[in-house]
C-alpha cells in the first residue's frame, strides 16, 4: 500500500510526498489541520491541504524571515509575530539574547496545540519567558497598538483563507502605526512563478510601497513551496536592508545558521528579471 | 396539495420541470441555454434551465392558480399578512402598487418627505396629492428621523379627507416610527397605513427587532426581500392586511408589472421565505451580534459615531434596527461620501452608501467576523490618514421643501432648462437626489431655494452621484415655465 499527500500547486501541477503515517486530522473553527510523517521530509503540517512546514526544509523559511531583519537592526528588542503557529519563527527569534519581548498573535489555537505535540522541532521555544501568545485575529490585535514594536513579522498563510486580512492595505497601515520610528515589517510574500499567485504578490508589494518609505522584496529557495522559489517582503520606516546591514555586529553574535549568512543576505535582494518586471508593473 | 412552511412550491415545480425533459417550443428562445453558449457558461447551465416561461405546471404570475398561488399563501402566512404578492419589478413596483391601489388622482396621501423616489414617482403616475410631513431631524447627525405622532395628528386634522398615511419604516439608517400608534390613529380616521418596509424585511423573522408592518396592523407593506431577506436583486413582496381587497391590488399590479415574471426571481423569493422561516431567528441573532461588535469596535476608534438604540426617544426615534451599521463620520472632518469612496478606492471595501455626514454598511448573516475586522481596521486607517478639521462641513441633511404644485402637475407642465445656480425661486420640474440613498433633495413641484442649490453643489463637490435631472451632469435643471 502506498499513501501519498498531494498538494495542487496549480490546477495542472501536483506536488506529492510519500506518507508513512498520518498523525493528525482535525478541523478547527478556521481550517483543516493535518500532520503527517513522510519518508523524505519528515513530519509535515498542512492547513486546508496546503503544506505549511516540513521538518526537512523549515530552516530555510525561518532563517530568512528572522535573520534578515535582525541583521539589519540588531538593536531590535520588541517583536510582534503574526501567525507562526508552528513556532519556528519564535524559535529563531529566541536565539537573540538582546530581544526582550516577543508577542505572538495566532488566530487558531488548535494549530499551536497540534504543533506543540507533534512538531517539537519548531514549537520548542513557545514557552520561552519572553514569549506572550495571543489567540486572536491579527488585524484586530494590531488595531490597538501604537508606536510599540521594533519589528513585526507576518508569518501568514496564503491570502486566500484565514490569512486574507493580512494582505490588505488596512493591515499594512495598522502595522505602520504599531511600529516605532525605526520599525521594520517582514512578511511572507508569496511567489510569482505560477500565474495564479502573481496578482496577490504584486498587490501586496504595491500596498507596502504606498505605506512604507522602504519596501523591498527578497527571495529564498524552499523546495516544498509552489515552484520552490519564494519571496519575502521587507518594509521599513528607516532602515535599508542592504545599506544598513550590520554585517560585523551580526557575525559577532556567533549564531550558527544552516541557510542564512550575511553574504546571502545581500544576494537575496538580487531578484530575477521576470520578478523585477512584475514588481515594476505598478511602479 | 397541502403545503407547509417547509415547502417551496415554485422551486419544487422548477425541479419537477427540469426532470420532465419537456421539449420547449415556447419562449425564452435560449431554450435551456443551448442557444446562448457564452451566457450559459457564465451563469451556469442550472440557472438557464430554470429560466422558463409561464406554463400549466409553472402557473402564471399575472393570474396565479397553482404553485405561485401556493407560494404567495405561504409568504402571506410567513409575514402574518392576509395576502402576499410576488413582485419582480423591484420594491419600487410594490411601493407604487400600494399607493395606486389606495389613492386616485386628486386624492390626498400623508407622507414624510424623506421617502425613496419610488413613492413620489407613484404620485407622478397616479396624480395623488402629497401632504408632506416634516420628519424629525437629528441635528447632530444630520439625518431625517421617523414620523412624530403630533405631526401626524395635525396632518389628519388639517386633511381629514386623506386616504392614507405612508410610513417609511425603518429608514435607511434603521430608525423606526411608532407604527402601532400611527395605525390606530389612521384607522380611527378611516385612513389606510402603507409601509415602505424596504429596509426592514427581516423584522418579520427575528427576535429583539422593531415591530414589523403586518404585526403592527398596517394595511399594506412593501417588503424588499432582496435587501436583507436573501432573495435575488429586484425581487420583492407586497403584503396586504385584512381590509384590503387582494383582487383589486392584483389588477393594479398588473397595470405595470411584466407579464413575463422571471422564475429565477420568483424561486429566489420562495426559497428566501423558506430559509427565513426555518433559520431566521438564528440568522438575525448572528447579524445583530456582528453589528453590535462592529459598532463597539468603531466607537472605540474614536471620532466616528456608530449610533444605535441609545438614540431612542419614544417619538421620532421610536425604535432602532440594530442590524444596521450606521456611522456618523463628520466629526473626523470627512463627509460620509468621502469615507465611502476611500473605503472602495483604497481598501477594496464596498459599503451601501455615504451621504453628507454618515455612512451605512449593511450587515447580514452572510458576513464573517473577518470581513468586519477589515471594515473596522480600514475605518481606523482612514481616520489616521485622512482626518481633517471639520470647519466648513455642511451638516444638514434634510431641507424642508416648499410644495407649490403636485408632483404630477409639475412633471407634466411645460418646462424650460435653466442653469442650476440661477434657478432660485423657480419651481422644479424634476427630481434631484443623491443615489444611493435615493431620497429626493428636490421633487417635481417644489420651490428651489438657495439652501437647496448650495446643498446640491456641496454634495457634488464631495463626490456624491446625483441623479434625477434630464441633464446628466446636473448643471442645468428643468423648471416649470
Amino acid at each position: 500500500m502506498e499513501l501519498w499527500f498531494t498538494e495542487h500547486h496549480t490546477e495542472h501541477v501536483n506536488f506529492s510526498l510519500k506518507v508513512k503515517e498520518q498523525l493528525v486530522n482535525r478541523q478547527s473553527d478556521f481550517q483543516h489541520i493535518a500532520v503527517m510523517d513522510t519518508y523524505e521530509f519528515g513530519r509535515i503540517l498542512t492547513l486546508d491541504g496546503f503544506l505549511m512546514v516540513t521538518e526537512k526544509d523549515e530552516f530555510i523559511y525561518h532563517d530568512m524571515i528572522v535573520h534578515v531583519p535582525m541583521a539589519t537592526n540588531p538593536a531590535i528588542k520588541k517583536v510582534l509575530v503574526i501567525g507562526a503557529g508552528d513556532g519556528g519563527t519564535i524559535r529563531e527569534l529566541t536565539r537573540y539574547q538582546s530581544i526582550e519581548q516577543i508577542d505572538m498573535v495566532e488566530i487558531d489555537s488548535m494549530v499551536v496545540d497540534v504543533c506543540r505535540e507533534y512538531l517539537p522541532q519548531t514549537a520548542c521555544k513557545l514557552d520561552d519567558p519572553r514569549v506572550n501568545i495571543f489567540f486572536e485575529d491579527g488585524l484586530k490585535f494590531i488595531r490597538r497598538r501604537v508606536n510599540e514594536y521594533d519589528l513585526i513579522i507576518v508569518d501568514s498563510t496564503d491570502p486566500f483563507g484565514p490569512g486574507e486580512g493580512l494582505f490588505t492595505k488596512e493591515f499594512y497601515g495598522n502595522c505602520f502605526k504599531a511600529l516605532n520610528d525605526t520599525g521594520i515589517l517582514v512578511n511572507q510574500h508569496e511567489s510569482t512563478f505560477y500565474d495564479e499567485y502573481i496578482e496577490a504578490m504584486k498587490k501586496a508589494h504595491q500596498k507596502l510601497k504606498e505605506t512604507f518609505k522602504v519596501a523591498k522584496v527578497y527571495q529564498a529557495h524552499i523546495p516544498t513551496y509552489p515552484s520552490g522559489h519564494w519571496l519575502f517582503g521587507f518594509a521599513s520606516k528607516a532602515f535599508d536592508p542592504i545599506d544598513d546591514l550590520q554585517e560585523e555586529k551580526w557575525n559577532a553574535l556567533g549564531l550558527k545558521t544552516k541557510y542564512y549568512n550575511t553574504n546571502l543576505h545581500r544576494g537575496s535582494f538580487a531578484l530575477p528579471n521576470y520578478v523585477k518586471e512584475q514588481l515594476n508593473e505598478y511602479e | 396539495m397541502n403545503y407547509t412552511q417547509q415547502n417551496s412550491p415554485i422551486h419544487e415545480a422548477l425541479l419537477r420541470q427540469k426532470k420532465s425533459r419537456i421539449v420547449p417550443f415556447d419562449v425564452p428562445g435560449h431554450k435551456g441555454g443551448r442557444g446562448t453558449p457564452e451566457l450559459t457558461e457564465f451563469l451556469g447551465l442550472d440557472c438557464l434551465k430554470v429560466d422558463v416561461n409561464s406554463s400549466k405546471p409553472m402557473d402564471n404570475l399575472i393570474h396565479p392558480v397553482s404553485v405561485i398561488k401556493a407560494a404567495e399563501e405561504l409568504a402571506a402566512e410567513a409575514f402574518g399578512a392576509e395576502a402576499a404578492f410576488f413582485m419582480v419589478n423591484g420594491t419600487t413596483a410594490a411601493v407604487q402598487a400600494m399607493i395606486m391601489s389606495t389613492c386616485k388622482a386628486g386624492e390626498k396621501i400623508i407622507i414624510p418627505r424623506n421617502v425613496h423616489r419610488s413613492s413620489i414617482n407613484a404620485l407622478v403616475v397616479c396624480g395623488a396629492i402629497p401632504v408632506y410631513i416634516n420628519p424629525g431631524v437629528n441635528h447632530k447627525l444630520g439625518i431625517p428621523l421617523g414620523m412624530s405622532i403630533d405631526e401626524i395628528k395635525k396632518a389628519i386634522i388639517d386633511n381629514p379627507d386623506a386616504k392614507a398615511i405612508f410610513v417609511n419604516n425603518p429608514t435607511y439608517y434603521g430608525i423606526c416610527s411608532n407604527l402601532k400608534e400611527i395605525v390606530a390613529l389612521a384607522h380611527q380616521n378611516g385612513m389606510r397605513v402603507l409601509v415602505d418596509e424596504a429596509h426592514g424585511v427581516h423584522f418579520s423573522f427575528g427576535e429583539e427587532l422593531p415591530v414589523s408592518a403586518m404585526a403592527a396592523g398596517a394595511d399594506m407593506a412593501a417588503a424588499s426581500m432582496h435587501k436583507t431577506g436573501g432573495s435575488l436583486t429586484q425581487s420583492s413582496f407586497l403584503l396586504c392586511g385584512k381590509d384590503v381587497d387582494p383582487g383589486y391590488v392584483r389588477q393594479i399590479i398588473n397595470l405595470t408589472q411584466t407579464t413575463s415574471g422571471s422564475y429565477l426571481l420568483l424561486s429566489s423569493l420562495d426559497l428566501a421565505r423558506k430559509n427565513m422561516m426555518q433559520n431566521g431567528k438564528e440568522i438575525i441573532r448572528k447579524t445583530i451580534a456582528l453589528a453590535e461588535y462592529a459598532r463597539s469596535e468603531v466607537n472605540n476608534i474614536g471620532g466616528y459615531y456608530a449610533f444605535s438604540s441609545e438614540l431612542i426617544d419614544n417619538d421620532t426615534i421610536y425604535d432602532f434596527d440594530r442590524t444596521k451599521l450606521s456611522i456618523h463620520t463628520a466629526d473626523i472632518g470627512l463627509a460620509g461620501i468621502e469615507v465611502f469612496d476611500l473605503l472602495r478606492d483604497e481598501y477594496d471595501i464596498q459599503i451601501e452608501f455615504g451621504d453628507i455626514g454618515n455612512i451605512l454598511a449593511i450587515i447580514t448573516a452572510g458576513d464573517r467576523a473577518f470581513e468586519i475586522e477589515r471594515l473596522v481596521s480600514a475605518l481606523a486607517e482612514i481616520k489616521r490618514r485622512y482626518q481633517k478639521d471639520k470647519v466648513g462641513m455642511l451638516n444638514h441633511e434634510y431641507l424642508d421643501p416648499v410644495v407649490v404644485l403636485t408632483p404630477q402637475k409639475a412633471f407634466y407642465s411645460d418646462k424650460k432648462q435653466v442653469s442650476l445656480k440661477d434657478s432660485v425661486n423657480h419651481i422644479s420640474g424634476e427630481f434631484v437626489m443623491c443615489y444611493p440613498p435615493g431620497i429626493p433633495i428636490l421633487a417635481p413641484g417644489e420651490r428651489i431655494t438657495q439652501d437647496i442649490i448650495d446643498y446640491i453643489i456641496y454634495a457634488k463637490s464631495k463626490g456624491s452621484v446625483l441623479t434625477g435631472p434630464k441633464d446628466m451632469k446636473v448643471e442645468r435643471i428643468s423648471v416649470v415655465d
